[in-house]
């Protein structure tokens, strides 16, 4: 036990240490300053040219909103394109897998371009080896080089005095691309080959077992995949089960590794903030509040994973921890510690099956993908966490007797619309999706969605619904989601739930961009003291507690007090 | 402000009005105003039609028709309550509107004809332009500016002030009110607005609420409430489904009282309420806002802009000591200090006149016949009397004695004392007799006590403090560095108040001054918030965000305490009506699942005897608490000028932790009292 808990200590510290060197290294590439790479510096001004882009145009929110809607657009349907003729064209496919059904190619065309990861379909016997780096690999560093660079553009909103102008969106998302997340992904995989996983472009390996059989087993271009995953909050893995299968994630030190790279970039952006605005108490209390929250989740999912499974325990069957549904080279601290990572940061990828938690753990996985701004996917996650901060001050900013500005820009109704919206959007997205899936379930009990019944049953689909809508991509296995109902069902909701918290946080940024600064006085709310934090802790909580409290007394809650 | 205070204010008649204004305010058309109190209506309506149904249909969800009609009668109340918040600051407002309307009633009044004649006419008959006389014993028919004479004015009616004020033409205090009355002398007025749109006919139709728009941070904390009900509205409607897929079936009843209990009834029915009181509370400081924007602003101030004479010093200078040139003569400087004096009408001649009868001098009036006064003149800078006995006394500036004098040995050891006097913020007088200067008189400036704390308490809330004085920058400094103010603006032109307030206005700063000349209108104008004395003269009211009906310096204080009292008020009712819901969710959600899923009373942890009852409960907690938080909405949050992490962590303590706990308290003592009757 002392062991597993000094293993996930390690991690959590080795991310929070390392993070703060990369968000100063972060801020470097934001403010364009000198780096190591700048080597690169006349390749990406080539791309740049090629693409029609000058670097040094800059641009207020709407056209950089526009610029950013439009590559992703692009994005989608390549992959969308792509995936629809696998089986047609021929490169690097040697299993001959073929075309994808439509509605699980749309489904798998956004999952991948807004970061989620969903995946309906099961990697070693859906994608090509073409799909899996060239649509695949690829999306998972541009849609998170899109989310690094719309984090850029809100710093620099912030940061402006009377200026309409962001940045450049193109410029950010490449620089973020092959500053930020290429370098480390050559680091992590790395890491990965080194510790087992496998890297071929052969195709399935025939193996003789212990026992005599011969079994084809699958393998491929593995380790770069995962190591933007993880480092990217993508979450999709090369093969089906994910992080938990052993050429994903072969042994401790890579989970250790692979953990890591969860949270760092995440971690790193709250620092960048620190750097980039010059405020770095600002940005440790943000970093406090969220690390409070992400702790006191973790030590909950492991509290309830070691107590085991009661019933299984009442009969002296198995002892604590619950080990169902985990590996057994990780332990059950090591799957919460990575549930709650992986749930914080909407990454989505797992090293464990999360259907298989108790209820209290799943429960808690549940809140944080609702919450969706704990440390949070690259980039989106500080905008998530950004919404949060501007309706705390708006009520904090009125306890102490002035109208409430933010880095001594004015919190009005024209921002508070937009925050109220983004706020909205969320519950939104998922108890309709919800609703929508139970009313369907409620109306044909036949559709065979479910395997399991009742309050689980229910746990499954609004983890389905609450995953797309936080673009984590990770799943409570158990729902048969790959039918034209979900794939379209998610896939909508996905895309509402990427591009609207980006735009509206966007323009918000764009409003008070164009404000004139006011100074600080004694009087102004300090947002880095602790009773700023508070708030700051209380609205995160209480908005979300509120909102999914009914859903998760019917779920995870319903389920655990039933047990 | 205490709320016994308010209380008293609000009449039986008040309630009453406030009463009949709450159904008034049922109208459809009114209610959407407040998109909270919208939906609990709209709520209503839909258990309104549940009732009748579950009358003569029966099925899970519809529950029994006798519980169905109680929750409707509570969300009816609960709207009246919110209405009635509303309605009974309005009443308030109306109470004191009144009172200043009784000052408008219909008098004669004496227009002057353009021929030159005079007709006799009622009030109401004047308009704009229009020229009247009024005299001793009358009252002014209506507001206008005096264009010939000076009278002595009654304003007690709408100040309270007993003492009589000087109203003169050509002067900074040329204004007088319609109501007020003329105690001596006959002035002619020139009236300045056409009836009924006068400048406290506007102010009353704004304090009644009549004309009253939501400011902008109100605007702002509606759309922010409204987009927490479309939540919860989320909420309660996707549950429905939820429960039938557990097959766990909720009835109308308990999801709409859900829906009305986590939405925020408690500040959406209070929010307008909250916002009328800041305006009722700057009335009762005499203080009329020209709209609630301006009383919002006033908690923003960053700078304030005082003049130090009747804001940081008492009136004007005062004598303070006499400084003879030799110790021997200082019988005699005492004594020709007050003769000089005698004629002199000013302030300061009357103040050494007093400090020399404290040193036991005392001239008679007979002692000065037959002698010529010497009245002082900008040019020569000197005043003084030529006494029977030939004796010249000349009283007057350094510069001026000096040179008028011929002891120039004696005038370098004077300068000394002079020099120091002035260094130490005082303004020295010399006096000389027959050619000889003698000695020096000290005039000083009486810093008003306690104005130090006051400086320190605005700096606590952030607000920097700016000292306007014609004085010479070597008197100012001293003044204010003695009065603790910030930064001051010395040998000021009306034309510099202007360029200092844009020069802060530039860095983005909230600035705040009071002003009364016609001069003084262009800063007041481009101030953030521009306070005008109501003795001032009309220009000076129109640039002006408020008109301070008792003329007094000192208001701008209070202004800014008003301003951060409405918006904490607001903010603290607010983060008390979210933190409820904690409580209410801990009631409700367990009851509504009471029966499919037992496990779930876990969360019962109020122990509340059953489901109805625990709805029921928090419904009533819900609807009860509108009425009992409008002595705060009204009184507002004490203000205290502690530092802003502080006060935040003060309040959060109160009315977020307090948000947290008082529910629970509240329901479970609910429902003790109803589980019996149920």
């Amino acid at each position: 036990m002392t062991t597993e808990l000094l293993g996930i200590i390690l991690i959590f510290l080795v991310s929070l240490g390392l993070a703060w060197p990369l968000g100063k290294y972060i801020n470097r590439v934001f403010t364009d300053q000198p780096t190591f790479l700048d080597f690169l510096h006349s390749l990406e001004e080539k791309l740049l040219r090629f693409a029609g882009v000058n670097p040094s145009y800059t641009m207020d929110w709407k056209q950089n909103a526009k610029a950013l809607l439009g590559l992703n657009l692009v994005f989608f349907l390549f992959a969308f394109l792509f995936l629809l003729i696998q089986g047609s064209h021929p490169f690097w496919n040697p299993v001959q897998l073929g075309n994808w059904e439509p509605t699980l190619a749309f489904n798998t065309a956004v999952s991948f371009v807004t970061n989620t990861n969903l995946q309906h379909y099961s990697g070693e016997t859906g994608a090509s080896y073409f799909t899996q780096l060239i649509v695949f690999c690829w999306l998972q560093f541009v849609s998170a080089g899109t989310g690094i660079a719309a984090c850029a553009l809100i710093f620099q909103g912030l940061k402006n005095d009377k200026s309409s102008q962001l940045g450049n969106f193109y410029k950010l998302f490449l620089k973020s691309c092959t500053r930020i997340l290429l370098p480390l992904a050559i680091v992590v995989s790395g890491i990965l080959i080194w510790g087992g996983t496998p890297v071929t472009f052969e195709g399935l390996q025939e193996v003789t077992t212990l026992e005599g059989e011969k079994v084809q087993v699958a393998t491929g271009p593995v380790a770069p995949m995962v190591a933007i995953k993880q480092l990217g909050t993508n979450g999709g893995g090369f093969f089906g089960p994910n992080s938990t299968h052993p050429f994903e994630n072969p042994n401790y030190l890579t989970n250790v590794v692979e953990n890591i790279s969860i949270l760092l970039i995440p971690m790193a952006l709250v620092f960048s903030f620190g750097f980039f605005l010059q405020r770095k108490k600002l940005a440790l209390l943000f970093m406090g509040v969220m690390t409070f929250l992400f702790l006191a989740f973790v030590s909950i999912s492991v509290v309830e994973e070691y107590k085991g499974n009661p019933l299984l325990t009442e009969l002296g069957l198995a002892p604590s921890p619950n080990l169902e549904g985990k590996e057994l080279r990780f332990g059950s601290m090591a799957s919460s510690f990575w549930g709650i990572s992986t749930t914080s940061t909407s990454n989505g990828s797992v090293n464990s099956m999360h259907d298989s938690h108790s209820p209290l753990s799943g429960g808690i996985f549940l809140l944080d993908m609702m919450i969706n701004a704990i440390y949070g996917g690259v980039g989106v996650g500080f905008i998530n966490f950004f919404v949060y901060v501007i309706v705390a001050v708006f009520i904090a900013g009125q306890m102490i007797g002035r109208t409430p500005d933010f880095l001594g820009k004015k919190i009005e109704a024209s921002e508070i619309k937009i925050a109220s919206l983004v706020i909205l959007l969320h519950p939104f997205l998922i108890l309709a999706g919800t609703a929508l899936a139970s009313y369907s379930l409620s109306l044909d009990p036949d559709l065979g969605w479910l395997k399991n019944p009742s309050y689980h049953g229910f746990s499954e689909i609004l983890y389905e619904n609450t995953s797309a809508a936080s673009n984590n991509g990770s799943g409570f296995e158990g729902l048969g989601d790959n039918t034209p109902f979900w794939n379209l069902l998610t896939g909508i909701i996905m895309l509402l739930g990427r591009f609207f918290p980006i735009i509206g946080p966007l323009a918000l940024v764009g409003s008070l961009s164009f404000k004139k600064s006011i100074p600080q006085s004694s009087g102004s709310l300090k947002p880095e003291s602790l009773a700023f934090g508070v708030v700051l802790l209380a609205v995160i909580l209480i908005v979300t507690a509120l909102a999914f409290f009914p859903a998760l007394a019917l779920g995870p809650l319903a389920d655990y007090f039933s047990i | 402000m205490t709320t016994t205070s308010v209380n008293k204010t609000i009449n039986l008649e008040g309630v009453r009005f406030a009463l009949f204004q709450s159904l008034v305010k049922l109208n459809p058309k009114l209610l959407i105003k407040n998109p909270v109190m919208f939906m609990v209506a709209l709520g209503t309506q839909v258990m309104i039609l549940v009732t009748v149904i579950s009358l003569f249909q029966s099925s899970e969800s519809l529950g029994t028709p006798g519980y169905n009609f109680v929750i409707t009668l509570i969300l009816f109340i609960t709207v009246i309550f919110g209405n009635f918040a509303e309605a009974i600051a309005e009443a308030k407002g109306k109470a004191q509107a009144d009172s200043l309307r009784k000052t408008r009633q219909d008098t004669q009044a004496r227009r002057v004809l353009s021929s030159g004649g005079i007709e006799l006419i009622s009030s109401a008959e004047l308009r704009k332009g229009d020229v009247f006389v009024v005299e001793a014993g009358e009252t002014i028919p209506a507001d206008g500016e005096i264009i010939e004479g000076l009278a002595s004015v009654d304003e007690s009616a709408i100040t309270g002030e007993s003492a009589p004020v000087i109203r003169e033409a050509e002067t900074d205090h040329n204004s007088v009110i319609g109501g007020t009355k003329v105690l001596s002398d006959q002035i002619k007025v020139k009236v300045v607005a056409e009836p009924g749109e006068s400048f406290l006919d506007k102010m009353i139709k704004l304090v009644e609420g009549a004309n009253r728009q939501k400011t902008p941070n109100e605007i702002a904390l509606t759309i922010l409430l409204a987009s927490f009900t479309l939540v919860f509205l989320i909420v309660t409607v996707t549950l429905k489904s939820f429960g039938d897929l557990v097959d766990s079936p909720i009835t109308i009843a308990a999801l709409i009282s859900l829906f009305v209990c986590l939405i925020p009834t408690t500040i959406g029915g209070l929010l307008s309420a909250i916002g009328i009181a800041g305006m009722d509370r700057a009335l009762k400081a005499n203080l009329i806002a020209k709209s609630g924007k301006a009383v919002e602003t006033a908690g923003d101030i960053d700078v304030l802009l005082l003049d130090k004479t009747g804001t940081i010093t008492i009136g004007n200078r005062k004598a303070t000591n006499f400084y003879p040139l030799h110790e021997a003569d200082r019988e005699k400087l005492n004594r020709y200090a007050a003769i000089s004096s005698i004629g002199d009408p000013t302030p300061e001649g009357k103040s050494i006149l007093e400090l020399a009868k404290s040193f036991g001098v005392t001239v008679q009036d007979r002692e000065l016949e037959n002698s010529l006064l010497i009245k002082f003149s900008a040019e020569t800078r000197i005043s003084g009397i030529d006494l029977p006995d030939g004796t010249k006394i000349r009283k007057g500036s350094w510069d001026s004695i000096c040179f008028w004098s011929t002891n120039k040995e004696d005038l370098k050891y004077l300068e000394q004392k002079v020099k120091e006097i002035a260094a130490n913020g005082g303004t020295p007088l010399a006096l000389a007799v027959d050619k000889k200067a003698i000695g020096v008189i000290q005039l000083e400036d009486i810093i008003k006590p306690g104005i130090h704390e006051r400086f320190d308490r605005l700096r606590k809330m952030g607000v920097r403090t700016v000292m306007v004085t014609g004085d010479n920058p070597l008197t100012a400094a001293f003044i204010a560095n003695k009065a603790g103010v910030d930064d001051f603006i010395a040998e000021a032109k009306p034309e510099d108040k202007l360029n200092y307030i844009k020069k802060e206005q530039a860095e983005g700063k909230l600035v705040a001054m009071m002003g009364d000349g016609t001069n003084d209108a262009p800063a007041l104008a481009q101030a953030d918030l521009g306070v005008a004395m109501n003795s001032g003269t009309q220009a000076a009211k129109e640039a002006a965000n408020m008109v301070d009906l008792d003329s007094d310096p000192t208001k701008l204080l209070e202004v800014i305490e008003i301003g951060k009292q409405l918006l904490i008020t607001r903010g603290n009712v607010t983060t008390f009506s979210i933190a409820n819901d904690v409580a209410k969710y801990f009631a409700i959600v367990p009851a509504l699942f009471a029966a499919s899923i037992p496990g779930l009373n876990a969360l019962n942890i109020m122990n509340l005897s059953s489901p109805d009852s625990a709805i029921l409960s928090a419904v009533i907690f819900n609807a009860i608490i509108i009425p009992l938080l409008i002595p705060l909405a009204l009184g507002g949050v004490k203000y205290r000028p502690v530092g802003a992490s502080e006060l935040l962590a003060k309040n959060l303590l109160i009315y977020g932790v307090g948000g947290i706990l008082v529910p629970f308290l509240g329901i479970k003592l609910i429902d003790l009292l109803i589980s019996g009757l149920i």
